[in-house]
C-alpha cells in the first residue's frame, strides 16, 4: 500500500511544526525518516496515522484519504507512537487481546495472531506479566506487537529499538527488514547507523521541512560535492611536493598531515577529480605514491551538514 | 456498538483489577447501609416500610463516588499517551466515550443491584410502595448517569485526576444544590426555572414514585450535553494540538 504525503503543513500556535512537507513512500519499500529533536517527525507520523489533522495538504493511504476517511486508513495502519502506549496494569496477553479486537482482528484468528506476535517479538516468558513490572526493553516489545497484530499493510514506528539491548536491536532490524519486503514501512530514528542499516531510502527533514530525500549513497554524493583523498607521496622533499600539489588546478586545498609520513589531505574544487593529475604529477618528478584514499563522508557529517546549516 | 463494548469490557476489567470496584461498593454498601439501618432518619424510626432514607443517601453518596470513578476514564489515557493508541484505531471518539460512559454505568449498576436486598428485606417486613422502590432506583440510574456524564466532561479537559476530579464535584454541586437553594430563594419564574435545573427536584418527585417526561427530558439533557462537551474537548485535546 502506497503512502503518498501531499504538502502537509501543521502549526502549533504560531510555530509551524511541518511545513509543506512532500514525499511518497512505495510498497516493499523502508523509508528512515531522521531530523534532530523538535524537526517536526514526530508531527508527521501523527499526521499519518491520523492523529492529528493537518492544516493543510493530505496524506494518502492507498489512494485513500486520512482527511475523508480516517476510520478506513486506520485499518491498514500499524503505529508504534514514541511514547510507547501501554495500559500499566494489563497483563500482556490481554493487552494484545484488546488491541486485536479494536483492529477488527476476526474473533477465531485472535488467538492465533497473539501466539505468533509473543513468539516473533521473544515475549514468550512474559506473556502472562503486567506490562507495568517488565523492563524498557520488554515494554518496547510489547508496543512492537501491539503495532503488527492486525498484520498491517503500512508500518509507521517511531523509534521503535530505542530501550533495547544489542541483540534484540539486531533482531528487530531484521523483522522489520522481513515485514517491509511486502509492506511499507516509515521507520523514524536518531540513530544513523540503524537507518543506514535498515532502509532502502533516507528521509531528513529539518524544522518541518524537508532537506533530503534519496538512498544513503545519494545523500552522501549530494552532500559531498567536493571530492577529499587522503594521500601519501614518499621519495620527494615535503615542502616541494606541497608546492607542487597546490599549483595543480583541480586542487583547492592541500592540508599536510601532521605526521612523520608524507600524508596530505587534499580536497579538490566542487565537481571535478584531481586523482588522475595527482597521478601524473608524481610520475614526472619520479615520486612514489604509495597511497591514495578517497575520504568518504560519514552520513552522520551529511546530517549535521543538512540539518544544522541554517 | 461492538467497539463500544471492547472499550466497557476493558475499563471495567479494570476497575475491578484496581479494586477501584470493590472500595466503591464496599463504600457504598457501608454508608447507605448504615443511615437506612442504624442511624439518623432510619427504617426503624420512621417506622414505615418504605426506601426513602436509602434513597435520599444514595443521592448524596453517588454525588461523591461518580467523580471519583470517572475522574480516570479520560485524563489517564490522556496523561499515559494511551489515546494515542485509541484515537489512531479504527473507533471514533465516539464510540471511546460511549464506551467509558457504559462502563461507569455498569459498575453503577452493580453497585445498586447489591443493595436490592434492602429492599427484599424491607418489603417482608411491611407493606411496601413497589412502584416508588423501582421509580427511585430508575431515578438513582438516571442521576448516576447524568454525573458520569459531568464526570466524563471533567475528565476530558484535564490530564490530572484531582483536577478532574474536582472539576465533577464542583459541577455537580450546581445540579445537585446550588440551583436548588437559588430557585427556593427566588419568586416567580426564577424560582421555575432553577427549581427546573436542580437534579433535586426530579429525583425527589421520582423517589416518591411519580415520573413525568419533564424529568426523562431534564435528565436526557444534561447527559447528552455532558457528552457532547466531552467530544468536544477529546477533540480538541488531540486532533487540534
Amino acid at each position: 500500500m502506497e503512502v503518498s504525503v501531499e504538502n502537509i503543513s501543521r502549526s502549533y500556535g504560531l510555530q509551524k511544526a511541518v511545513d509543506s512537507v512532500s514525499f511518497k513512500v512505495n510498497t516493499g519499500e523502508i523509508v528512515g525518516f531522521l531530523g534532530p529533536n523538535g524537526a517536526g517527525k514526530t508531527t508527521t507520523m501523527k499526521i499519518i496515522t491520523c492523529f492529528m489533522s493537518p492544516d493543510e495538504g493530505d496524506v494518502k493511504i492507498g489512494g485513500v484519504s486520512v482527511r475523508e476517511k480516517p476510520e478506513n486508513v486506520k485499518m491498514h495502519i500499524g503505529y508504534l507512537p514514541e511514547t510507547n502506549p501501554l495500559y500499566k496494569d494489563m497483563p500482556v496477553i490481554d493487552y494484545l487481546k484488546f488491541v486485536a479486537e479494536l483492529q477488527d482482528v476476526p474473533k477465531d484468528k485472535i488467538k492465533e495472531r497473539i501466539f505468533e506476535m509473543v513468539q516473533v517479538c521473544g515475549l514468550t516468558q512474559e506473556k502472562y506479566k503486567k506490562i507495568g513490572e517488565l523492563s524498557k526493553g520488554y515494554q518496547q516489545r510489547v508496543g512492537l506487537a501491539q503495532a503488527l497484530i492486525h498484520n498491517p499493510e503500512v508500518l509507521i514506528l517511531d523509534e521503535p529499538t530505542s530501550g533495547l539491548d544489542p541483540n534484540q536491536i539486531v533482531e528487530i532490524r531484521e523483522l522489520i527488514k522481513k515485514i517491509g519486503k511486502e509492506k511499507t514501512v516509515i521507520f523514524c530514528s536518531h540513530i544513523l547507523a540503524e537507518v543506514e542499516a535498515t532502509c532502502d531510502r533516507i528521509i531528513i527533514i529539518n524544522s518541518g521541512k524537508l532537506v533530503a530525500d534519496g538512498t544513503s549513497n545519494d545523500l552522501r554524493k549530494q552532500a559531498q560535492k567536493k571530492e577529499i583523498l587522503k594521500v601519501t607521496i614518499e621519495d620527494g622533499d615535503k615542502n616541494e611536493v606541497f608546492m607542487a600539489l597546490q599549483k595543480l588546478d583541480t586542487i583547492e586545498m592541500v592540508d599536510p598531515l601532521p605526521s612523520y609520513t608524507n600524508s596530505y589531505e587534499i580536497m579538490s574544487r566542487a565537481y571535478t577529480t584531481s586523482r588522475r593529475s595527482i597521478f601524473k604529477l608524481c610520475v614526472e618528478r619520479g615520486w612514489a605514491l604509495t597511497e591514495m584514499t578517497p575520504i568518504e563522508r560519514k552520513l552522520e557529517e551529511v546530517f549535521r551538514e543538512l540539518t544544522i546549516k541554517n | 456498538m461492538k467497539k463500544i463494548w471492547i472499550i466497557a469490557k476493558k475499563e471495567l476489567r479494570s476497575f475491578f483489577d484496581s479494586l477501584m470496584a470493590y472500595i466503591m461498593i464496599i463504600l457504598f454498601l457501608g454508608f447507605s447501609g448504615f443511615f437506612t439501618w442504624l442511624y439518623g432518619g432510619d427504617v426503624f424510626l420512621v417506622n414505615q416500610a418504605s426506601l426513602q432514607s436509602f434513597f435520599s443517601i444514595a443521592f448524596w453518596t453517588l454525588f461523591f463516588f461518580i467523580p471519583a470513578v470517572t475522574m480516570g476514564l479520560l485524563a489517564d489515557e490522556k496523561k499515559s499517551g494511551t489515546i494515542e493508541l485509541l484515537i489512531t484505531k479504527p473507533i471514533s471518539y465516539w464510540q471511546i466515550i460511549f464506551g467509558k460512559f457504559l462502563s461507569a454505568f455498569l459498575l453503577i449498576a452493580i453497585t445498586l443491584a447489591l443493595t436490592i436486598p434492602y429492599y427484599i428485606t424491607v418489603a417482608s417486613i411491611g407493606k411496601i410502595d413497589h412502584g416508588a422502590v423501582w421509580m427511585g432506583y430508575l431515578g438513582l440510574l438516571l442521576i448516576s448517569a447524568s454525573y458520569i456524564s459531568i464526570g466524563l466532561f471533567a475528565s476530558s479537559i484535564t490530564n490530572n485526576q484531582i483536577v478532574s476530579f474536582l472539576i465533577a464535584l464542583f459541577i455537580g454541586i450546581f445540579f445537585h444544590l446550588i440551583f436548588g437553594l437559588i430557585g427556593s430563594s427566588m419568586g416567580g419564574i426564577m424560582n421555575t426555572i432553577f427549581s427546573y435545573l436542580s437534579l433535586l427536584t426530579h429525583y425527589d418527585s421520582m423517589s416518591r414514585g411519580v415520573i413525568d417526561s419533564k424529568d426523562l427530558i431534564y435528565f436526557a439533557s444534561v447527559i447528552l450535553l455532558g457528552l457532547i462537551g466531552t467530544e468536544i474537548a477529546l477533540v480538541k485535546k488531540t486532533r487540534a494540538n
